[in-house]
């Protein structure tokens, strides 16, 4: 693909995420889950990733998150191409400059929020106690403040979405990944939830969120509408608000 | 910029499993618990047993040898001659001995007694010097003294004491056809177990009575402890210069170790039993990490997105076996040490415990517990980072 923003000294902003016609096939005969996606996402968006099911919204979420690798077709998160890295650069990529929030939140039960949060630095190579100060300014960041040392299963669905957001940020990362944050939860805990991501977006995280529903979509300011692996429409077709 | 997992947070990571699911853990650590407990058992018990064997032997001497009348080359029971003590006692080296000779007489609780039940008890002709040549010791009542040497005095074996029922000194038994007092009875003698079922008789009582002519049966000698060699080579031909073949000479503490070794093929079997439990444990301990490992391809997916690297997962489920099995090497251990423990107080046994046989039990865990997580290890490094999502 040609590069269009060749060399203006105006958008030297490299995109964090940028996607030229990645595509990723599965069995054999090949399907693709992802058949040629292009986009770019800047420093500072706050896009929702939207599509029914089957759509290729977790492969591509995958792609983005460098969980998988593309069959085809060239990813580049951080800038950094995600097929010439191994696998130890991969998973440093994802424990300092990803974080994943899950719509099953992934928490360990009968741990401490604290503690969960606190894993989200385990293979950074932080201390423990210095893990346990920063998982309670990030627990304190979206809410739970008073809630450290509640173990997962005392906690309500949206307490504990709030938790692997936290876990997710804990180790500041430039780009935040979630799921269908808001899929199992009430509209209530979903809407705060989506107050929160909105929150530290404001405070400069880049949030990617996957969801199939619309209504929640239409609450972030960039859409990109997935269909059969493909990107269907995208709201901004420009750089970055704010 | 590096995944990195500190070492103390790896061993965090490898009890978080087996906190999750105690019994399951501690079933599965079971199986080496067994393992181990029965191999440190039968380590601690025989090598307990062999200390008991070697206090035995520091105490009793492994300087005692016995000549014995043997069979002549045309296979008729020989005697040595009366003057065999004499000479054996002249012989280089020789510090002490003594001599038993046996009478063919029986002894029974009372004259009215059945004749044919003897009991199996020997009546043996002996002198003073018996008991300090063999180290025994009386139980109750007194050794033969040159006062009762003469007289019909007995001093009884601990078993044929038993088998007579007699329990205390004073009391008569009837010895080829005679009264005779018993004066003392022997506790057991473990260097010379024929005297435990005789009846033991004077010198002078023997010939005034039964005509005893004086020719030994067996001869007792103690030596300093390294002159026994020679001295065992110089016994038999002192004793029967033209007939040395027809003498036995033998160490009694060489049957003893003898006794003890019989024992240890006994521990070799139980030793096998104990690694074939340790493997069966090693088997359930893979198994159990490896539907762990099924269970939790979520939390491994999740791990992975957090920055784990395959190594990291591999290294997580490789401590966690280890631990698994280190806990069964540590509560078997404690167990084997128990057994041995309560098996030693029982038996009057020193505790001796070898600190190898500990060392070698760690050690042990640690390599089952190495092979067993590693398989199971290698298929959690290898399950794919995208297992978080996939619900």
């Amino acid at each position: 693909m040609t590069t269009t923003t060749t060399t203006l000294p105006a958008s030297t902003v490299n995109p964090l995420v940028a996607l030229d016609d990645v595509q990723r096939a599965y069995g054999e005969p090949p399907v693709l889950a992802c058949a040629g996606v292009s986009l770019r996402i800047m420093p500072g968006e706050l896009v929702a990733i939207v599509g029914p099911s089957g759509s290729g919204k977790s492969t591509l979420l995958n792609l983005i998150g460098t969980l998988d690798r593309p069959t085809a077709g060239v990813a580049r998160i951080d800038g950094l191409d995600v097929n010439e890295l191994d696998d130890r650069s991969l998973s440093a990529l994802r424990a300092y400059r990803i974080g994943f929030v899950f719509q099953q939140f992934h928490l360990a039960e009968g741990v401490t929020a604290v503690d969960n949060v606190a894993d989200g630095l385990l293979y950074t190579g932080v201390p423990r106690a210095e893990r346990r100060q920063r998982a309670a300014e990030a627990l304190d960041r979206v809410g739970l403040g008073q809630r450290l040392d509640h173990r997962s299963n005392q906690l309500s669905g949206g307490e504990r979405q709030r938790v692997a957001i936290a876990r997710a940020v804990v180790g500041d990362p430039p780009l935040l990944l979630a799921d269908e944050p808001t899929g199992n939860l009430d509209t209530a805990s979903g809407a705060a939830i989506v107050e929160l991501l909105h929150e530290l977006n404001a405070q400069g995280t880049t949030v990617v969120v996957i969801t199939h529903d619309t209504e929640l979509a239409g609450r972030l300011p960039r859409r990109i509408a997935l269909r059969d692996g493909r990107v269907v429409s995208d709201s901004a077709g420009s750089g970055a608000p704010t | 910029m590096r995944s990195r997992l500190l070492g103390r947070d790896v061993v965090r990571l490898g009890t978080t499993g087996l906190r999750a699911r105690p019994t399951r853990a501690v079933l599965s650590a079971l199986g080496i618990a067994i393992g181990i407990a029965a191999m440190i058992a039968v380590v601690g018990i025989s090598s307990s047993s062999q200390a008991r064997l070697n206090d035995q032997l520091a105490q009793l001497g492994t300087n005692l040898l016995t000549a014995q009348a043997g069979t002549s080359i045309t296979g008729e029971q020989t005697s040595l001659s009366p003057d065999t003590l004499g000479k054996v006692r002249r012989v280089d080296g020789v510090e002490s001995a003594s001599s038993t000779a046996l009478l063919p007489e029986s002894v029974y609780r009372s004259s009215l007694s059945d004749p044919d039940a003897t009991g199996g008890i020997a009546t043996m002709v002996t002198d003073q010097d018996l008991l300090g040549v063999v180290s025994g010791e009386v139980r109750s009542g007194v050794w033969l003294s040159p006062a009762t040497e003469a007289f019909p005095a007995v001093v009884l074996g601990g078993v044929a004491a038993e088998r007579l029922g007699v329990v205390a000194p004073g009391t008569q038994v009837w010895l080829g056809g005679t009264h005779f007092t018993v004066v003392g009875i022997l506790d057991p003698v473990a260097l010379a177990p024929e005297l435990d079922a005789a009846a033991l008789i004077g010198a002078e009582a023997a010939s005034t009575m039964f005509d005893f002519d004086g020719s030994p049966t067996t001869i007792y000698e103690r030596s300093a402890d390294e002159a026994v060699e020679d001295v065992r080579a110089l016994l038999a031909p002192t004793i029967a210069p033209e007939a040395p073949g027809e003498v036995e000479v033998s160490r009694p503490s060489d049957a003893l170790a003898a006794r003890t070794a019989a024992n240890q093929a006994f521990t070799g079997l139980l030793l096998g039993l104990g690694s074939i439990a340790l493997l069966v444990g090693g088997i359930g301990v893979a198994n159990t990490m490896i539907i762990s490992v099924l269970e939790r391809r979520r939390e491994i997916g999740l791990r992975r997105s957090l920055g784990a690297t395959r190594r990291h997962i591999l290294v997580q489920f490789l401590a966690e076996a280890l631990l698994l099995s280190a806990l069964g090497g540590l509560f078997g251990s404690a167990f084997g040490a128990a057994a041995t423990g309560i098996m030693a107080a029982i038996n009057g046994w020193p505790f001796a415990l070898p600190p190898s046989a500990i060392g070698v039990a760690v050690s042990a865990t640690l390599v089952i517990g190495a092979v067993a997580g590693l398989y199971p290890a290698v298929r959690a490094a290898r399950t794919p980072p995208t297992a978080a999502l996939t619900s």
